[in-house]
């Protein structure tokens, strides 16, 4: 088994999941290496966030195994699973920092929680992470007075705060001005050296996934539609991908949501 | 005809059975709840915070309530009196008033709509904004860390906040009994004194206003808790609370009094 090859970090198999009766995921293979750059891309409401609570044991397959650096995520007890959570970080879409914390307390948060630091100490870490994303002197604003693009920094400190194995990346680009998206991008890529983590991405910005990712995924009809480098998809012919890499509104992602035809729509039945 | 019956029938059906769901995800929200409160008792300055949001921003209603509803039992309790030519014993009548029902009762009713409504707001509102998941994914539990203090803190304050009523309460029929009626004050106090059993009087009214605390912090984050992530999930799940736990004060108000009932002697 592919599990208990120590340079893999993540290794997904057939893996399923509904939401009541609506499949989302219908058998997804995916091997992720350490100190992969990985990116997830795929139609709105394909399936990406949902991909990323199964590898961090937010959600449970309905079958296939889910197993992360060895462990087999949908079976850990909840002691084991946030044991192994201390060493995943996760950016969420919309950053979701505790909004009646500071920016300070937000990026300390995960120091108070899992460490026994003295406080002297969390302070020197809190301003070095929230250095490292160009917002030292924001630390005593509250969240909502930040704009998106400093907000998703902020999360992003807070994020890799306890020096994570392993990074996941919830639509990190999506709604920033960019500016902010190549700030993000140029974070996300040195924290992966720097520290030699394992990040996946799941964004539908191609042109920063082709500067930064080692591998596309590309996920269509809740399967693994392609797996490729990011020069092939410059080149592929994949009508899919095209539409993606062209930005067309209508190919096999269709513009229209179902509907009866307009016409008969339009004069009334 | 028989089809709107079975019609009808079936619609009960679910109301009932989804009732029922519901009150199950509560039983087992309660249950989890139970085991994380021991860890989170610990965590004092989570609580103190949630006692200050809590109890502390509601002392003002409940102090002035109390206040109000001293006065109106005065007027009404020495109208009823003056008939038995037994004025003296109003300060008895409105203590006890205010401590084994009022002040408990009450408090609970303006407790739920003051802070508990606000705190189902907050929960949900996390929710929504992925805060709790987010804390979930750092390994930390939202429900021993969110949660729990949250439901500890309306424990705790309940009773504090009835005592408080009641005493606002009796202030207050002082003030309308003894300075404006003209009882005479050592009366007024003495046969307090005398018929208001600490042993039995104020601790059936403590036991009230912990069971109330209870219901209406349970209440409150479970509502909170399971909001619907929209604008109108979190406001339905506020009016719920408020509904929710009102009728559930009065309803065990009356378990209560039964339990308490000493009978004749
Ligand atoms: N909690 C939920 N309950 C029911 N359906 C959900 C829930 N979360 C997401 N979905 C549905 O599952 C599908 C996949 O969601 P998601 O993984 O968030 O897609 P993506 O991140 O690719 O846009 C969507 O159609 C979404 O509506
Ligand atoms: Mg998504």
């Amino acid at each position: 088994m592919a599990s208990s090859d120590p340079s893999v970090m993540i290794d997904l198999n057939g893996v399923r999941f509904s939401y009541a009766d609506r499949p989302i995921l219908q058998g997804i293979d995916l091997t992720i290496k350490k100190g992969e750059i990985v990116a997830i891309m795929g139609g709105s409401g394909g399936g990406k966030t949902t991909l990323l609570g199964l590898m961090a044991g937010r959600l449970k397959p309905s079958s296939g195994s889910v197993t992360l650096d060895g462990f087999d995520v949908p079976h850990l007890g909840k002691k084991d699973l946030y044991a192994l959570r201390r060493r995943i970080g996760m950016l969420f879409q919309f950053g979701a920092l505790f909004t009646d914390l500071t920016v300070f307390d937000n990026v300390a948060f995960p120091y108070r929680e899992q460490t026994d630091l003295p406080e002297a100490m969390i302070q020197a870490l809190v301003l070095m992470k929230l250095e490292a994303v160009g917002l030292r002197g924001a630390h005593r604003l509250m969240p909502s007075e930040l704009s998106g693009g400093m907000a998703r920094r902020v999360a992003l400190a807070r994020a890799v705060a306890l020096d994570p194995a392993l990074m996941l990346y919830d639509e990190p680009f999506t709604g920033l001005d960019p500016i902010s998206v190549g700030i993000i991008g140029r974070l996300i890529k040195r924290l992966n050296r720097a520290l030699g983590m394992t990040s996946i991405i799941v964004t539908h910005d191609l042109n920063e996934t082709l500067r930064l990712a080692d591998r596309v995924i590309v996920l269509s009809g809740g399967k693994v539609h392609r797996d490729m480098a990011p020069d092939e998809i410059r080149e592929t012919e994949d009508p899919f991908i095209r539409q993606f890499a062209d930005g067309l509104p209508d190919g096999p992602v269709p513009f229209h949501y179902p509907a009866e035809d307009y016409l008969t729509e339009l004069m009334g039945s | 005809m028989t089809g709107r019956m079975a019609a009808i029938l079936e619609s009960l059906g679910h109301l009932l059975t989804g009732r029922l769901d519901r009150l199950g995800l509560a039983a087992r929200f309660a249950g989890a709840l139970v085991l994380v409160l021991w860890m989170s008792i610990r965590r004092t300055s989570l609580i103190i915070r949630e006692l200050y949001f809590s109890g502390v921003r509601s002392l003002s209603i409940i102090a002035v309530s109390g206040l109000f509803v001293g006065m109106v039992l005065a007027v009404q309790g020495y109208e009823v009196l003056q008939r038995y030519g037994s004025t003296e014993s109003l300060g008895v009548i409105v203590a006890l008033s205010l401590v084994r029902e009022l002040g408990p009762v009450v408090t609970a009713l303006l407790f739920a709509g003051r802070a508990s409504s606000a705190v189902t707001a907050e929960i949900g509102l996390m929710r929504a904004t992925e805060q709790l998941a987010a804390m979930d994914m750092m390994a930390v539990d939202p429900l021993s860390r969110v949660i729990a203090p949250r439901f500890l803190a309306a424990i705790v304050s309940m009773p504090l906040l009835a005592a408080i009523f009641s005493v606002a309460g009796i202030i207050g029929a002082w003030i309308i009994g003894v300075q404006l009626i003209g009882i005479d004050d050592g009366a007024f106090w003495s046969q307090m004194q005398a018929s208001v059993d600490v042993r039995i009087d104020v601790l059936d009214g403590l036991l009230k206003s912990i069971v109330f605390g209870t219901a209406v912090g349970l209440i409150s984050v479970f509502e909170g808790y399971f909001a619907a992530p929209t604008a109108e999930g979190i406001a339905s799940a506020t009016t719920r609370t408020v509904v929710i736990s009102s009728l559930s004060v009065l309803m065990l108000d009356l378990v209560l009094t039964v339990m308490m009932f000493r009978g004749l002697s």
